[in-house]
């Protein structure tokens, strides 16, 4: 091992923490879905929407900083595995989701009727 | 020949000496990029059950609508609270396998025994809920009727309320006999027949005024549409065949895809929840016979820890694209 391990349970309760205040907060609007959030959207999500996706992303990066440790690698592995992710990921949503808005709107614009 | 005197040297690469290329030990570094091939593989995935979301997104099922299931509060619908549950018992996990590993660093047998066990009994309890909610899933609770172009009439009452075709639906004296192989001529059998008839949904249909029709479609509300009752019995016309729950061909919440991607995308999780298990239960007999203690490094608990938090990583999105957005 490279580098010294100091116990950090305190670190690790910390971010137990975390995690569930964020899914206790996402549960609550998921159930209630306040109107005000549901009905506007913001580049074409609604703003809850947007409130699930950022909440995901921070557990994500608790999950992978914190519990598999990943802010005590070297920054060279950190990048290596990170960004090829991201840009994959996002790469990969973007086609795909214009893709499918694109058929979606074949569908329902064009004469014909494929499901009555 | 540089290259064969290093062995001798005693400086060895990947071996546990310090010459370690990005710091990180070779299994550590291999579960890593194990990990980063496996995340592409699930972003596929939920990618996927984007798009077809996109294509269909006028009609797809409301997620609320569809879990609402809860232990011992039948007929009484709680969505989000089960899922709440078991998000919370994976998350509970990897605290204690980040906990053991904490151990580990510490050559604290005991402790890593402890923790472990707890990882193993988590990821157990999580493996079993899901097998609940597939259970609900696949037995479906109100049922519904498939039109002749394939799209999915559901029944409501005046207040909106969802109806069960059990509620309403007339029972007529007609005998339909299941195909089954031992019957059939060559090899010939059928799916399992629907509790009531199209005929006797209809029946039951016209019997009882106060039901109308809902249709998959979402309306400016994000509410699905109630047609009124004129609409309702013309559209029931059309009706085809009566679903009750669900399996890969069709189901009764709505687009055909959603329950598709929802046995493939949960059931691969769920697979891999139930490998690491059986990964953990593997390294915790050998943390109790001692081997790690003898290696003088519990760096097997660490990898085996890096892919038991990757699967619950894996769970958070899945929550978040079925169960929430």
């Amino acid at each position: 091992m490279s580098h010294a391990h100091v116990s950090n349970t305190k670190r690790i309760w910390t971010v137990f923490g975390y995690l569930s205040v964020i899914t206790i907060v996402e549960v609550i609007l998921g159930i209630i879905k306040p109107e005000i959030l549901h009905n506007n959207s913001l580049l074409g999500l609604n703003l809850l929407n947007w409130i699930f996706i950022i909440l995901t992303g921070v557990k994500a990066y608790y999950i992978v900083y914190a519990f598999m440790h990943m802010e005590g690698e070297k920054s060279a592995l950190r990048h290596a595995v990170i960004w090829p992710l991201i840009f994959l990921v996002a790469y990969l949503l973007f086609i795909l989701l214009v893709e499918g808005n694109y058929v979606f709107e074949v569908f329902k614009n064009s004469t014909i009727k494929w499901n009555f | 020949m540089s290259t064969v005197t290093t062995a001798n040297s005693g400086e060895k690469v990947w071996g546990g000496g310090d010459n370690q290329p990005l710091g990180a030990d070779y299994g550590k570094l291999m579960m890593w990029f194990f990990i980063l091939s496996d995340a592409l593989t699930f972003s596929g995935f939920l990618a996927a059950y984007g798009f077809s979301r996109f294509k269909f997104i006028e009609t797809w099922p409301l997620a609320d609508e569809v879990f609402t299931h809860f232990p011992f509060m039948h007929g009484n619908p709680q969505p989000m609270l089960y899922v709440a549950f078991m998000t919370f018992v994976l998350i509970f996990s990897s605290v204690t396998m980040v906990l053991a590993v904490d151990a580990g660093h510490e050559m604290k047998k005991d402790k890593v025994v402890v923790y472990l066990f707890l990882t193993i009994i988590g990821g157990l309890i999580f493996v079993g809920s899901q097998a609940w909610e597939w259970k609900n899933f696949i037995k479906g609770e109100y049922g519904a009727v498939e039109t002749k172009g394939g799209s999915l009439l559901q029944f409501v009452d005046t207040d909106g309320k969802r109806v069960a075709l059990a509620d309403f639906a007339a029972t007529l004296p007609e005998y339909r006999e299941q195909l089954e192989r031992n019957k059939g001529k060559w090899f010939m059998e059928e799916a399992t027949l629907p509790s009531y008839s199209v005929a006797e949904v209809q029946a039951g249909f016209k019997a009882h005024p106060n039901i109308l029709v809902r249709t998959e479609t979402i309306d400016a509300n994000k509410k699905k549409t109630v047609l009124s009752r004129s609409e309702s019995e013309s559209r029931l016309k059309d009706a085809s065949l009566v679903v009750e729950g669900a399996n890969l061909t069709r189901n009764e919440y709505g687009s055909k895809l959603f329950a598709d991607f929802f046995f493939f995308i949960t059931g691969f999780h769920g697979f891999h929840v139930f490998s690491g298990v059986v990964i953990n239960i593997i390294i915790f007999f050998n943390v109790l016979l001692g081997t790690y203690e003898k290696r003088k490094s519990y760096e097997m608990v660490e990898k085996v820890g890096l892919y038991w938090h990757f699967v619950d990583l894996v769970w958070v999105f899945v929550f978040t694209v079925f169960y929430l957005v």
